[in-house]
């Protein structure tokens, strides 16, 4: 439902989905005061759903109080305005609380992500504030006393994801936040990380580029910058949550593919995941699965050892000790290394490392989940796309449904190291393929023509800074077509 | 427990310095310190850049991380904070901790988290073979600056401008003076800045043995010099040329970073038991 003023903006839906309130004009009948007009929306609102309205005016109360009496009673007033105005334009709704439901979670991206990351055991947070991405940070900092998290607002963002670095060898989940500009200086430490094969989590909201571009709005421009950003060759796991919800459980799962492959993961979300706001069943702690990885036990490290940091394994994956554990000695080196993590020049030892480190490539790609494929009966289109375009292509393939068009939805979540296999299959070779992103160079059709060999059909693309929406879908598919 | 000794920081790797090198001094400083102050190896962690003296952690025994250039001190404070049982002490050049690192430098020492920053000045950058550093005096000659090099940096006024709460200077060629100043360093309740005058015998001929040997005093000579005096360290701070002091510059009690964080208040984090089951409630503010 859109509540919009048709006085002042130049909006032209007609549809039932829309209600005009003239929020101005309400808004100055009632308070004399214009800056008004979001109150007044706020009280159609609830007046659209047939709530209660002693609830928004205590909300009011709360909120204004501090700012004195006449302010409480102005905004009280402009409220009421907009409620009676929606009961008598649009008042055939009554929504009353279902006794007994169970409640449910109203939350956003970035409030699901701080959830899953606290949840999984991170405890060390450093940062420098940057929309979308800030609001992580703050989140984690205000419950860092009442559940034990270190959160640094460090002086910027090359010293947030170097702390970070440090607590991880130490043995702490650590993980930074940030956007496209902050993670371009962070590229040098995520190297560093894959180097001394230390687990962290960087969390990159996109938003528009390059440079500052458009600080508030949202993109997907950095799907590549993501999969490339370091010096030299070392691995990493991408994700992308699709969901609010499943924000929560890749923030889990980036810890842990962090600790288990002692390596960098990346979680790529962007502005319109991190801000949206969904109603979810409350999540299942039960579910959270904390997997550590090869660390050794404090008797294993009691001893005086002649420990090895880097131990090289079949897997590439060395047994971590962690300093002042016990007696073995944890030496890690952002120069190329031996085994006990010395300094080196010699090719043999070069190579051996080299091979060691990207082999653990080999056991991250097996944890990454096949992409999400919703099947229609006998459709040859698939609609494919990554992270937080899930909504908007799901609702697409809803209405393309009504309108006796049937299409598949192939969703990727977890891109990297990329489910070849798994989206080969799932783009078949007959099916017309096109991928929706919101970026300008169709970074994920080019991804999947590397990764698979597969050429799409086409590509519906979005870079305007504004989210994909299910009428942009179809917009864009019926020119597609034509 | 059996008692610390020289040979338990006695490492075998083969040291990639020059004949005569200052570090040499520097290294031998820091293990009679550490042996003075009876650290085990194991309780220690050594994090540096990369740079001639940023390799010292190789040639000793301990906990290790050999970061970044310029970037030692973040990685420290990582550290230092989820291990907050691990005596940490940071080893550094001229150039990673006053020139690439420097924003991080100051930060650390407005925080005062507790660490000892080693930062062996040479004046010149030696790893990579010869060019002006921050400190370099003014007009010195190198391939990337052969006009001179501009105005030197100087690391004791701005770490006194920014409240430091131990400031000391040392000498690689007096190593028992310099291992008294490290001592106190490690001992000190807060961020330590030793700034120690480093000979570099193959690319500055100008700041040599000999120059600083006619040059330094000690601070600790001058009974009526007062350590919590900072006008007076800030005087003692922009003395060089003719005269150059060493010692104890300043020393005050500040608030540790550290303390600021309830998370750290009894356990170190790394000792913390993660259990998610432990955050129902933080759901429950979202119902």
């Amino acid at each position: 439902m859109i509540i919009h003023d048709r006085e002042q903006t130049r909006f032209e839906d007609h549809s039932d989905a829309c209600l005009d309130v003239p929020l101005n004009k309400l808004a100055m009948e009632a308070a004399g005061n214009k800056l008004m007009v979001n109150t007044v929306a706020a009280g159609a609102a609830l007046g659209l759903i047939g709530y209660e309205f002693t609830c928004l005016e205590s909300v009011l109360q709360k909120e204004f109080a501090r700012a004195g009496d006449k302010v409480v009673a102005d905004n009280t007033k402009a409220a009421l305005a907009g409620f009676d105005f929606a009961r008598q334009h649009r008042g055939g709704q009554q929504l009353k609380p279902i006794a007994g439901a169970p409640r449910r979670m109203l939350l956003n991206g970035n409030e699901s992500l701080s959830l899953g990351m606290l949840a999984g055991g991170c405890r060390f947070v450093a940062g420098y504030p940057m929309t979308p991405s800030s609001s992580i940070l703050e989140y984690i900092a205000g419950k860092s006393t009442r559940y034990g998290v270190v959160m640094v607002h460090a002086e910027d963002e090359i010293a947030a994801i170097n702390m970070a670095v440090g607590a991880g060898y130490t043995g702490v989940r650590s993980m930074v936040a940030t956007s496209g500009g902050g993670f371009a200086l962070m590229v040098e430490g995520l190297a560093l990380a894959g180097m001394t094969e230390t687990p962290v989590v960087v969390v990159l909201g996109q938003r528009p580029g390059p440079a500052t571009g458009l600080p508030t709005r949202t993109e997907q421009g950095e799907l590549w910058f993501a999969l490339h950003a370091g010096h030299g060759e070392f691995p990493r796991a991408v994700l992308a949550p699709a969901t609010v919800a499943e924000a929560f459980v890749i923030a889990v799962k980036a810890l842990n593919l962090a600790e288990k492959y002692q390596t960098p993961v990346i979680i790529l979300t962007d502005h319109h995941l991190a801000s949206s706001y969904n109603t979810l069943p409350r999540f299942d702690l039960k579910k959270v699965k904390v997997e550590r990885g090869a660390l050794l036990s404090d008797e294993e490290v009691s001893k005086p050892t002649d420990y090895r940091r880097y131990e090289v394994t079949d897997s590439g994956i060395s047994p971590r000790a962690l300093p002042g554990q016990g007696r073995a000695l944890v030496v890690a080196d952002s120069d190329e290394h031996d085994e006990a993590g010395h300094i080196i020049e010699d090719a043999a030892t070069r190579i051996h490392m080299n091979e060691k480190r990207l082999r653990k490539a080999r056991g991250l790609k097996a944890e990454i989940s096949t992409p999400l494929v919703k099947r229609k009966q006998k459709a040859e289109l698939n609609l494919i796309g990554w992270g937080s375009s899930y909504g908007a292509i799901h609702e697409a393939v809803g209405l393309l449904h009504e309108e006796g068009i049937a299409a598949n939805h192939i969703h990727l979540s977890e891109i990297w190291p990329f489910p070849t296999e798994a989206v080969a299959r799932a783009l078949g070779n007959k099916a017309r393929n096109i991928v929706i992103e919101s970026n300008a160079s169709a970074q994920m059709a080019m991804l999947i023509r590397r990764e698979t060999g597969i050429k799409v059909s086409g590509s519906i693309l979005r870079y305007d800074g504004r989210p994909i929406s299910p009428k942009y879908i179809l917009d864009n598919l019926k020119k597609e077509v034509s | 427990m059996s008692k610390v000794t020289l040979e338990d920081y006695a490492e075998s790797m083969p040291i990639a310095w020059c004949p005569g090198c200052g570090n040499f001094g520097i290294l031998e400083a820091f293990r009679r310190a550490t042996v003075e102050l009876q650290l085990e190896p194991e309780r220690i962690l050594l994090v540096s850049g990369i740079g001639q003296a940023p390799k010292l952690p190789h040639y000793t025994h301990a906990n290790v991380f050999n970061g970044l250039h310029g970037r030692a001190i973040p990685e420290a404070i990582g550290a230092r904070l989820a291990n907050s049982e691990l005596t940490v002490i940071v080893i550094d050049g001229d150039g990673g901790a006053y020139g690439e690192g420097l924003n991080h430098t100051l930060a650390a020492i407005r925080r005062n988290i507790r660490m000892t920053y080693m930062v062996h000045n040479n004046q010149v950058y030696g790893l990579t073979k010869g060019q002006a550093s921050p400190t370099s005096d003014s007009g010195f000659v190198t391939k990337t600056t052969p006009m001179g090099a501009g105005q030197p940096l100087n690391p004791l006024a701005l770490a006194l401008a920014s409240d430091i709460s131990f400031l000391a200077r040392g000498f690689a060629g007096d190593i028992d003076h310099l291992s008294g100043i490290l001592q106190m360093a490690i001992s000190h309740r807060g961020f330590a800045l030793v700034d120690i005058l480093q000979p570099c015998v193959s690319f500055n001929r100008v700041n040599t043995f000999q120059w600083y040997r006619e040059r330094i005093y000690k601070l600790d000579e001058d009974k009526s010099y007062d350590p919590a005096d900072k006008m007076k360290a800030f005087d003692k701070a922009q003395e060089w040329g003719e005269r150059i002091p060493i010692g104890l510059l300043y020393r005050q009690e500040r608030p540790v970073y550290e303390e600021q964080f309830h998370a750290l208040e009894k356990l170190p984090l790394v000792k913390q038991k993660i259990n998610p089951l432990d955050y129902g409630a933080l759901l429950d503010e979202f119902t």
